[in-house]
């Protein structure tokens, strides 16, 4: 096989969730930095064992709840009392407790969006293309197959000892993907 | 591990045995991927197609006419159209239900209904959002409850629980619609993956999004998909309590009540698991699901039902008790009216159908008999209907003042409106299961692992 000019990784193509677990906590050990792990399905542990750490979701989350609940608040209060203030048989302006339900919807939605948005915007989603599609073998990656994806570090990279270390872990095949 | 195992599903009641990822996903997929376009699909399309024409040439007519082709007149102003919309909004309670409650609490048998649960939410949920627009006198103003910086420099009024409910239903929609769009991405992956022809590639791989299976990624949506299932739970239980302030807030004998958010809540699931079981079996039957979708997942939404049967039972029971109790006499002249005026056949036929009925699911082989189980759904969807005409007609026409009593008989076109929205509702359905999987795929798949682990597996 030629090798490629530029690289994107070396994969691995398992039958197994527990295979490409195993294979992906023993990459991490034996020195690969950068380790990507596809699976069909979520598999406990497997984004751990890849070295993945900071979650932004929750935190956008919460920061979008926060901003439409409060936005939401600011905008009935500043309506009902600077805005267009509506004196009705002496009752207060800042009548709270009617404003709690559209407070509550837009934080709501907020909180939703923002997860969803903060999901996609991490993963690099949404995206038209990616280097593994050209991959044969790669569609099966969300149907039964398991690929371990170890990707070159900045400087030298040793794409044929990377090869052969990922044939001793038994694995269907393995190719060199180009980027 | 050092052989190789491909994991096989054992019999686990919500999963029968014998499927691995490999099949399942073909299973699923290729229902939609290859043919399928049957005659009774075409058949039942064109019928619905036809009965959706009817319902948007309805929807001009009234636009062109104004509502008084209906049977509405004063003090009845509310009619069939707000009895729809909150019978609408009702079914599409259960969808979300099982989708982010069921999630939360780990139930294994919401996986295989979960996905045609919350398409039946979003289109129920949809339709609900027109009848308010429609039974509206200038329904070309609607967007006024949207507060917009706007040249009148006026302001929605934030006190009145109408606005409350344009804020609740769009939100409900909206956060449903990204919840299930959410759950299809790795779906409509596998779709892209699995299908052969170039334009099927392209569109589900555009709705893809890119969607390759990464373990960060599949981190990340795990998080995002368990918080919109946190954040949807509160939002079912707040959606209808809202609705039901519509009444609760008025004066109005019938509606006054501080029992109407839980006893709408209860209401909504009741029917729409009613639905969910009207839909089920006929798609379980006609798309080959038995194996998926079994008579567990049937027996634990016949189950529910008698839950929520029992509780609006008891809110019957409440209401009814809290106006005698209340000592005032438009109250326990209300509900008088409502036993034994000309309402009472609808109040009773109610009764039977939403209490005793559902009784019948204390006895196991009620819940596991599929023909019995289609039966009371549809039933059931029509003793809730009546419920909700009751709610906002009967307790309408006979108000304070006997000089201004008035009746409500429905037109033609009230009909029309009724059954123009379940043809839509049904034809909306129909693309759906012909369009994308009527199952999650990849949380099947995540079941057979699961099935695989807990008997049997290493």
């Amino acid at each position: 096989m030629s090798v490629p000019d530029r690289l994107y990784g070396v994969v691995a193509e398992f039958r197994t969730a527990d295979e490409l677990l195993f294979a992906a906590r023993t990459a991490r050990e034996a020195g690969y930095e950068h380790v990507e792990a596809y699976a069909p399905f979520p598999v406990e542990g497997l984004a751990e064992s890849v070295g993945f750490g900071d979650n932004v979701v929750p935190k956008a989350t919460l920061a979008g709840g926060i901003l439409g609940g409060l936005g939401t608040y600011f905008m009935q209060w500043y309506s009902a009392v600077e805005s267009y203030p509506i004196n009705v048989g002496g009752r207060p302006l800042h009548s709270w407790p009617a404003f709690i339900p559209a407070t509550f919807e837009i934080t709501i939605l907020g909180a939703a969006l923002a997860a969803v948005v903060a999901m996609l915007a991490a993963n690099g989603l949404p995206r038209l293309n990616h280097p593994l599609f050209d991959m044969p073998e790669f569609d099966l990656a969300t149907r039964n197959r398991f690929f371990l994806c170890l990707r070159p570090p900045k400087g030298d990279f040793d794409s044929a000892s990377a090869r052969a270390w990922l044939e001793k872990l038994n694995p269907l095949a393995v190719r060199e993907v180009p980027s | 591990m050092s052989e190789a195992h491909q994991p096989v599903s054992h019999d686990i009641g919500v999963l029968r045995a014998g499927w691995t990822y490999a099949t399942i996903t073909d299973k699923i997929a290729d229902a939609i991927l290859c043919g399928g376009w049957t005659a009774r699909w075409w058949l039942a399309f064109v019928v619905t197609f036809v009965g959706t024409g009817v319902f948007f040439f309805a929807i001009g007519y009234l636009f062109v006419v104004g509502v008084g082709i209906w049977g509405v007149n004063i003090p009845v102003a509310w009619g069939y159209a707000i009895g729809n919309f909150v019978w609408w909004i009702g079914i599409g309670h259960a969808g979300t239900f099982i989708s982010a409650f069921l999630l939360l609490l780990r139930q294994k048998w919401r996986t295989s209904i979960n996905r045609f649960a919350e398409a039946m939410t979003l289109f129920a949920a949809g339709i609900a959002g027109l009848f308010p627009i429609l039974h509206l006198g200038r329904p070309w103003f609607f967007y006024w409850l949207v507060p917009y910086p706007n040249r009148m420099e006026l302001w929605p009024q934030w006190r009145s629980p109408l606005v409350w409910d344009f804020f609740a239903i769009s939100t409900y929609l909206i956060v449903s619609l990204v919840f299930w769009y959410v759950g299809l991405i790795p779906d409509l992956a596998t779709l892209r993956d699995r299908a052969t022809t170039r334009g099927k590639q392209i569109v589900y791989g555009l709705f893809a999004l890119g969607w390759r299976g990464e373990a960060r990624h599949w981190s990340r949506y795990e998080t995002a998909y368990l918080l919109l299932a946190g954040l949807a739970t509160p939002l079912v239980v707040s959606v209808h309590s809202v609705v039901s302030l519509d009444f609760a807030i008025s004066l109005t004998p019938g509606y006054h009540s501080t029992i109407f958010p839980p006893y709408f809540v209860a209401g909504a699931l009741f029917s729409g698991f009613a639905m969910v079981l009207t839909l089920a079996i006929p798609l379980r039957h006609y798309f080959g699901l038995q194996q998926f979708i079994t008579e567990v997942h049937l027996d634990h939404a016949a189950k529910l039902m008698l839950v929520t049967s029992l509780v609006i039972t008891y809110s019957y029971g409440v209401e009814a008790f809290m106006s005698f109790y209340s000592g005032s006499e438009y109250h326990t002249y209300m509900l008088e009216d409502r036993w034994t005026g000309i309402y009472a056949p609808v109040y009773w036929m109610m009764f039977v159908l939403n209490s005793i009925m559902p009784l019948a699911f204390w006895w196991r082989g009620v819940r596991r008999n599929v023909a019995v189980l289609f039966v009371i759904s549809i039933l059931v969807n029509i003793g809730m209907w009546s419920e909700r005409f009751l709610i906002v007609v009967q307790s309408m026409h006979r108000d304070f003042m006997p000089s201004a009593w008035n009746d409500f008989y429905p037109t033609g076109w009230d009909w029309t409106h009724l059954f123009g929205s379940i043809a839509l509702f049904a034809f909306l359905f129909l693309l759906f299961v012909r369009l994308l999987p009527a199952i999650s795929i990849a949380e099947m798949r995540e079941l057979v692992r699961e099935s695989d682990d807990e008997k049997g597996g290493t």
